[in-house]
Formats: structure tokens, sequence, C-alpha cells
């Protein structure tokens, strides 16, 4: 048996290849087999999970983050937060006499606090987005982080996101695209990853970048390859030389498009679908072990 | 005249229509901007004639000869990158945010920031031009910055090459990459398609541009897939004052040519699909920037 909290990260190197149509597919399935489930949107600047799903809103928090606010009247002009800041978030001049934070450089990191002998330096809170939980008529749960619009880095959102998840049940997260750093901050907390592709030269690419990265974090992997039966067959090429299973194909339909286009479910549609992503979770066991 | 090409998420067909247009008639500048995950390179398999490497960050590491395992960094560190583990304290590269506190506060000058120097930036000749692509190393952070490189690259090479178009295709997403890659453009599209997702990533996108007093214009990718909905993408665009561009229909053309390294434009000249990326082509040069 998996444990009971259980964390499995769908992701793919590049957006829109399908990944929130498994994550949203597997979460339905399980919540249908009556297993205890959360799915967390993790694609903090494009969460659109919810879409799928009649819910309630449970809870909203805030997410924020340090930035310093600088007492003129204390300041002595020294420029040591300056010299200290990283992110060249504070502006400096000596003479004339200037200083002022830039707020949307700050990583809050602390630093500036930290340098400054004078007291001059006091923090406030900003709002870098907002963690919204959800709850299903199954009483299984939605977690969404989202973003601001004109904020660094989604990183602080999806850490939230993933806490207000919580630890006790089993957690499907839908992770942002891309092997930068959203990317690993969500699958940093994964148990197992699963990969979520399309069989073409750009889909391979991002895979391949996506497989190294991961074997380097020493995460299990399986691969779903989407829209089966466009491009080629270099994907399923390169799975058998690398030795990666490959978990589920989802053929290239019309109707399947049209169904996720309108923000439907094809496992709810259609009992076949329920069944083979339940049947991840066997294959997913398999590899565990 | 810089172009740039979005899409609130990927997907949508973006980058294959960055390759339309880029190989149209005219010779352009290129500039791959979806740093973390570049694929123009894989159509047009361009000379490395530069590279150069790019660093991305900073990580900062633990010398355990000399640190005294006191714990006094730990607290400071606002990114919970800094442990007590079986091996003393030590810190996670993947948390640790490159702000440089830790070293400034350690008494006994036990960390050092090392250097993420895997990011790579190429400029090179392709069949339509140049093209500047920028690779960002897995796990990395600063990709707007490897943006701003991208296009001062591009531009450079323009002015070089007397070459007046630039094609910029961005990345996913609304954060700090798309950001710098559209900032100071001429024009900007966003490519979007029939589905609820693709039109809540539209409409986040357009709020993100509106700060940037950039001429916008959307074109609807595979728009015959649900004509309902595309009718809906219009009038939303229509509302929010956005010009549409172009709708392109669903074309299997796209992905064949993508698996013979080769843009639609250049595959099938005289298809529906290339004959509308034309028309939006002429419309898009008849434009006042
Ligand atoms: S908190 Fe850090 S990033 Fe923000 S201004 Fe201070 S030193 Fe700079
Ligand atoms: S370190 Fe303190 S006193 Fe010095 S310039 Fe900064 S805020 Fe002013
Ligand atoms: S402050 Fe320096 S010596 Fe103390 S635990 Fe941290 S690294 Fe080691
Ligand atoms: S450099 Fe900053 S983020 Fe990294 S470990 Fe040190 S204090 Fe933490």
């Amino acid at each position: 048996m998996l444990p009971t909290n259980f964390k499995i990260a769908i992701a793919s190197g590049k957006g829109g290849t399908g990944k929130t149509l498994v994550a949203t597919n597997l979460f339905h399935s399980l919540s249908k087999a009556g297993i205890p489930a959360t799915l967390a949107d993790c694609d903090a600047e494009a969460p659109n999970a919810k879409l799928f799903f009649k819910s309630k809103e449970e809870s909203t928090s805030v997410v924020t983050q340090k930035v310093p606010v600088i007492d003129e009247s204390k300041c002595t002009y020294c420029g040591k937060c300056h010299d200290w800041c990283n992110y060249h978030a504070i502006f400096f001049l000596p003479q004339p006499q200037v200083i002022k934070v830039m707020e949307e450089l700050c990583h809050g990191c602390g630093a500036c606090l930290a340098a400054c002998h004078f007291e001059a330096i006091t923090e406030k809170e900003v709002e870098l987005g907002v963690v919204t939980t959800y709850t299903l008529p199954n009483s299984n749960i939605l977690a969404e982080a989202r973003m601001h619009t004109g904020v660094y880095s989604p990183v602080p959102l999806i850490k939230a996101g993933i806490k207000a998840a919580g630890d006790h049940r089993m957690v499907i997260m839908d992770a942002p695209p891309g092997t930068s750093c959203p990317f690993i901050q969500t699958v940093a907390r994964a148990d197992y990853v699963v990969l979520v592709t399309e069989p073409t030269p750009f889909g391979l690419s991002d895979l391949k970048q996506s497989v190294e990265t991961l074997r380097e974090m020493k995460k299990p992997i399986g691969v779903i390859i989407n829209r089966a039966g466009m491009g080629n067959r270099n994907v399923y090429e390169y799975l058998k030389q690398e030795n990666i299973p490959l978990l589920m194909e989802i053929p290239f339909e019309r109707s399947i498009a049209a169904v996720y286009a309108r923000g439907g479910l094809i496992a709810e549609s259609d009992k076949q679908w329920e069944q083979l992503f339940l049947g991840l979770l066997d294959k997913i066991k398999i590899q565990w072990k | 005249m810089e172009i740039a090409i979005i899409s609130g998420k990927g997907g949508t067909g973006k980058s294959s229509i960055s390759a339309a247009l880029a190989t149209l008639s005219e010779k352009v500048v290129l500039a791959d901007c979806d740093v973390d995950a570049a694929n123009q390179y894989l159509l047009f398999n361009p000379s490395h004639e530069e590279e150069q490497a790019f660093i991305g960050g900073q990580k900062a590491v633990i010398n355990p000869e000399t640190c005294t395992n006191c714990g006094i960094c730990i607290p400071y560190c606002r990114f919970d990158a800094i442990s007590f583990s079986r091996q003393g304290v030590v810190i996670s590269e993947t948390a640790c945010d490159g702000c440089h506190l830790c070293m400034r506060i350690c008494p006994h000058q036990a960390i050092s920031m090392v250097n993420s120097d895997k990011s790579r930036l190429y400029a090179g000749s392709f069949r339509n031009g140049r093209m500047v692509y920028g690779r960002l190393a897995p796990g990395e952070e600063n990709s707007g910055k490897l943006v701003n490189l991208v296009r001062d690259k591009a531009k450079e090479q323009a002015r070089k090459h007397q070459l007046d178009t630039i094609i910029i295709d961005g990345p996913p997403g609304i954060g700090c990459p798309v950001i710098s890659s559209i900032t100071g453009a001429h024009q900007l599209i966003i490519v979007t398609e029939p589905s609820l997702s693709a039109m809540l990533d539209l409409q986040r996108a357009a709020e993100m541009s509106a700060n940037f007093h950039i001429q916008t214009h959307v074109i609807i990718n595979k728009y015959d897939l649900d004509e309902d909905l595309s009718r809906q993408i219009e009038s939303l665009c229509k509302e929010a004052g956005i010009g549409m561009i172009g709708k392109i229909p669903f074309d299997p053309q796209v992905v064949e040519a993508m698996t013979h390294s080769k843009s639609i434009t250049e595959w099938a000249p005289d298809s529906a699909t290339s004959k509308e990326v034309s028309k939006i082509w002429l419309t898009l040069k008849s434009m006042k920037p």
C-alpha cells in the first residue's frame, strides 16, 4: 500500500501538455473511489484546476512577504543596507542623500534589517497572493495557490499552497511548467512525479530536461503520453532506452479535447477513464516498493 | 520592431506560431526567450557562433572544516534553507535563495557563495536570419535576467546584420520572465485557444500586459475546435479593447511540420494556416508601432 499521505506531483517540461487534465482526472477518480485526497494547484501563475470541480470555498489565507521600511529620520545614510542587499532593491545615494526601497525587487531576505545598526529599518508585509481551499461534495479538498500579477516569483505561494494541502491525506500536485525554481520547489515535496508529455520533438526535448532534473533529485518517475497518435515514435524509444515506465497513453481525440476545453472531466463522462486513472496508483505502487 | 509572442500558459501553439512568423519571407532575428524550455533551436538548428555563460544566481555552501555548528545562521535564513542534520549544520541547495545573509553574519566565516553558471546564451544564424536563445539550467532562478540578456543580444544582432524585425518567443505564465520579454517591445501577441483554461490565462496575461502600454493583439489558435468558445473569446477581447489579429484553424500539419524540423509556413505554405499567418504578418507590418 502507498502511505496515506503519499504525494504525487503531475508535471511537464512545458505547459499545455495536459498535466492539468491528468491531475484533475486522477483526483476525481480517487474521490470516486473514496480515497481521501487533496488536489494542490501549484501552478500559481495560472491556476485552473478549480474550473473542473463544483466546490465550496472553505478558507482563504493571504500569503505575504516582508519588505523593509526605512525611517529617514533615523537613517544615517551609511549605505550598509544597500551593500548587503543582493537583489539591488535598495536605491541609495550618499550625496545628495537619497534612500528608497524598490519593493518589486525585494525578496524579503532580511539582510538590510540585519545590516542596519541605527534601527532605521522596520518591516511591513506585502501581499503576494492568496491560497484558497475548497471542499468538494465528497469532502475532498482543493487547495489553490494564486499569485497576484506583477509579483516576481510564485515560490512563496507554492510553498503555502502545499502546506495548506496538509500532510494527512494523499496529495496530488498540479506542478508549474518548466524545470526552474517553481517546478523544483513543487517536486521537492513529492514522493513520486508523473511527467506528462506529447509525442512531438518539442515534447521530447522538454521531457528529457525534466527527467534529467528529477533523476538528479532522485525522484521516482513515470510518464504519461498525451495526444498519443500524433507526432512520431521518438518519445516511446526514449522511454524504452531510459527504462522509464510508460504509465498511460491518452489518445489524441477531438472528443477528449472538447470535454477538457469546457471544464469537464473525461473520468466523469466515461467510467473507463476513471478506472484507468485509478490504475495509475497500482503502477506507482509497484515502483514505490 | 520587436514583436513579442506570449500565451499566459504554454501549449497554445505559441512557439509554432512564432516559428511560422519567423520564416515567412523577410529575414528576422528570432529570440527564443522561453529560456526554461527553449525549443526553437530544434526546428532551426542554428549555428553556435557565440556562447556565453550566464550566472543565474548563487548558492550558499558551508565549509564543514570551519563551521562550529553554533547555529547562529539558522534563524537568519528567511528561506528555511539552513538546518541541523546528523552531519551538522547544512544548507539545502534547492531552498537557498542566494541572499548572502548567512555568509555575512557567520562569525566563523564558514559560509561562501558559489556561482550557478550552467545556464547558457547562444547566438548564431539560422536559415532565415539570426537566432538568439537562452537555456536556463534546471532549478535556476533569475530567468528574467537571462531573458533580458537574450533580448539585448537580439538587438545587437539586428544592428549588426541590419535586420529590422525581432521576433520574441516568450515564456509561459505572467511572472518575471514574461514581464522581461515584453517590456519595451513594440507589439504584443497573446496566443490563446478555445478552452476555459486558456481563456482565464488570456485574461491574466491581458491584465498583466495592460500595465505596459504596448499594442496588444490576440490570436485564437485552433479556433475551430470550439467555435462557440472562440466567439466568447472574441467578445471578451472586444470588451477589453484588445484587437483580434487572426484565427488559425486546427491543423495536424503543424505537428507534422515540427517532426520534420520545419515551421508550418515552410512545410505547407499553401495551407489555410500558413495563409492566415501571412495575413497576420501583413497586418502587423502595416501598423505604426
Ligand atoms: S529584505 Fe533583502 S531583498 Fe529586501 S531590501 Fe532588504 S536586503 Fe534587499
Ligand atoms: S543601514 Fe540603516 S542607517 Fe545605514 S543607510 Fe541603511 S537604513 Fe540608513
Ligand atoms: S553561523 Fe557559521 S559557524 Fe555557525 S552554524 Fe552557521 S555556518 Fe556554522
Ligand atoms: S544565502 Fe540566504 S537563502 Fe541562502 S542559505 Fe544563506 S541566508 Fe539562506
